[in-house]
């Protein structure tokens, strides 16, 4: 079996560099995951902020290497034409993947303050804030790569059919270019410098991300279930509607208590209380185009990871960003484990799972075939539930944590040390790290998945040799 | 959804709601824009204050602490450490950090800051703990 497109060819080196940078993400969480419990581990060789930087940085790049592989695997196929210039996409692919691996030394290898000063940090003060911690090289260097993607995608859409799934995909992909500007304005007035920090961090993930979310999950489900275009299409202006109108003045939840005016708890609290429908919208969207598919793709495990997609980011972002949303909740929830329960679900049960969805329709293709063989794909998919699982578990044990470190520390009437609290949660984050160990395990699996051939014995054996005559 | 409901409907409330959402949010990015210095106190914006930013940036405090609620939530709360511990408790403590760590406790790099940094640090430290939160956090805990 061909590729449509040529061209689609370039996404593969970026699905399997995400997949890397996924398990190098996992190592590092495994990590910060001890030193809550054994607080010295590896202390001083690699600190807690120096893994967590590298935890999260992977994140955020091996999710933007799965948004671009998607893009450049989906585009041609929606524009009905080659990619404008897959040497561009060969070259920005080893740009960035050397930019991300030389910024990932840097912050292991370096001091950090060394590293700002090497950098150019006293040039352009940009490092230090949470997430935004890369050298202002890496920083440009995304902006480069950003670009130069942007500009392919979007001449390759320019010269072909122009469908509304495509134009969702554009906008979010010039949305995250745009807002990425504001990690490049840092003022010294700390209030400031948070309120447009959100501009990045809430509007790419509860913004314009959603929309690359939805116009992927539209692109997968367009393929297996064979379903009307119009009907996919239509259902997708709805999402990412519910999703912008909730999520841009969402943005005020943020703005409770750190220096903002009062009345973004009212603002915040009502619009970002409608954050999960367009994420609930998605689930039933899911179900809705697997129950009435046209066709029997034999991609099973593409169609189990959209659909645990669209569930697991409604439980994730959608129900787990409500419980401590409004702001009577958030008072006392604000910055505690209960913030992090509903980071590790969101990310993984939105934005890690489109991305492993659309590696799981688009790399069989990519290696000449429209679908694993059987065992792979059972592989696969026992891996998807070994990680969805223990996902769960780690953002349930969190949220033990967090309410006990709630009570402690801000309800009872003699509140406690922090540091007095967190040696009495000890038992949920062992049992975090636990269920970290069993999502590695299944990370494991899912490697394996790739490289699985069906056994002989579960080989057809119906052919039958001409006789020689 | 039924055919009365369209594509192009769709859209439009798309482009419609966004728009609209759109500039509501730039509106009141205006507005709190203008109200900010009253909550800020920014007349307070020292050198001391910018220099202690730019050292709690560049040390990446906030991959362990958080402010005002925000960051990692390995270590304390810092947007009141200032009123909760104050001036003399803060710089002794970063000043006598074992660089080597504490055994099986979550331990503070050892920073070698020189006396004026850590002056600054604390005038950072005390212009955060003035602004206006909203009475967060519920407790001096933090």
């Amino acid at each position: 079996m061909q590729l449509q497109y040529k061209s689609q060819a370039v996404a593969k080196p970026y699905f399997i560099a995400a997949i890397g940078l996924f398990v190098g993400q996992i190592l590092f969480g495994l990590i910060l995951g001890l030193q809550y419990v054994v607080g010295d581990f590896l202390f001083p060789a690699i600190p807690f902020n120096i893994a967590r930087m590298v935890h999260t940085n992977l994140l955020i790049v091996w999710l933007l290497f799965g948004f671009m592989g998607a893009s450049y695997y989906l585009v041609p196929e929606e524009t009905e034409t080659e990619l404008h210039s897959p040497w561009l996409a060969h070259l920005m692919f080893w740009i960035f993947l050397v930019a991300g691996a030389l910024t990932i030394v840097g912050y292991l290898m370096v001091p950090y303050a060394t590293l700002a000063d090497m950098t150019g940090n006293n040039i352009l003060a940009t490092m230090g804030r949470e997430f935004l911690e890369q050298p202002l090289p890496t920083k440009l260097g995304i902006v480069v790569v950003a670009l130069a993607f942007l500009y392919n995608i979007g001449m390759t859409i320019l010269k072909g059919r122009k469908t509304a799934l495509s134009m969702i995909l554009l906008i979010g992909l010039i949305g995250l270019a745009v807002l990425f500007l504001f990690a490049f304005y840092n003022p010294s007035n700390l209030v400031k410098d948070k309120y447009f920090w959100w501009w990045v961090v809430h509007l790419w993930v509860e913004g314009v991300w959603e929309l690359i979310m939805a116009a992927i999950l539209g692109f997968v489900l367009l393929k297996i279930t064979g379903v009307d275009r119009e009907v996919i299409e239509k259902w997708l202006y709805v999402i990412i509607a519910m999703a912008l109108v909730s999520g841009l003045i969402g943005t005020g939840h943020h703005y409770y208590w750190i220096g903002a005016p009062g009345y973004w708890q009212w603002w915040g609290g009502i619009f970002s209380a409608l954050e999960p429908l367009p994420f609930f919208a998605m689930t039933v969207f899911c179900f809705n185009m697997v129950n009435r598919r046209r066709r029997q793709h034999p991609n099973k495990a593409a169609t189990l990871w959209a659909l645990g997609t669209g569930v697991m980011a409604f439980l994730g972002a959608g129900l787990w960003g409500f419980l401590h949303t409004l702001a009577p909740v958030n008072y006392y929830t604000h910055g505690t484990q209960i913030t992090a329960a509903h980071g590790h679900l969101a990310f993984f049960g939105a934005y890690v799972m489109v991305v492993l969805t659309i590696i799981s329709y688009a790399m069989p293709m990519l290696r000449g075939r429209e679908a694993n063989p059987e065992r792979a794909q059972v592989l696969e998919m026992w891996s998807f539930w070994l990680m969805t699982v223990s996902m769960v578990f780690i953002t349930l044990f969190l949220t033990g944590a967090g309410i006990l470190q709630v009570w402690l520390q801000r309800v009872i009437p003699d509140p406690q040390e922090f540091m007095t609290v967190q040696e009495q949660l000890h038992i949920f984050y062992w049992l975090r790290w636990m269920a970290g160990v069993v999502f590695f395990i299944g990370l494991m699996v899912y490697l394996y998945s790739f490289f699985a051939k069906d056994k002989p014995e579960t080989v057809e054996v119906g052919g039958v040799q001409p006789a020689a005559t | 959804m039924s055919a009365f409901f369209t594509k192009s409907m769709a859209r439009n409330i798309f482009y419609g709601g966004t728009l609209f959402s759109v500039l509501l949010f730039l509106a009141l990015t205006f507005h709190t824009t203008w109200t900010l210095p009253q909550r800020d106190h920014r007349e307070n914006l020292t050198p001391e204050v910018v220099r202690g930013k730019h050292l709690w940036e560049t040390r990446n405090c906030v991959g362990c602490h958080t402010i005002l609620g925000e960051g990692a939530y390995f270590a304390p709360e810092l947007g009141n450490v200032y009123p909760r511990r104050g001036a003399e408790f803060i710089k002794i403590w970063i000043k006598y950090r074992p660089r080597e760590g504490v055994p099986g406790r979550r331990s503070m790099p050892q920073f070698d800051f020189t006396d004026p940094q850590l002056d600054d640090i604390v005038a950072f430290l005390k212009w955060t703990s003035e602004v206006n939160t909203e009475k967060w956090p519920p407790n001096i805990k933090g």
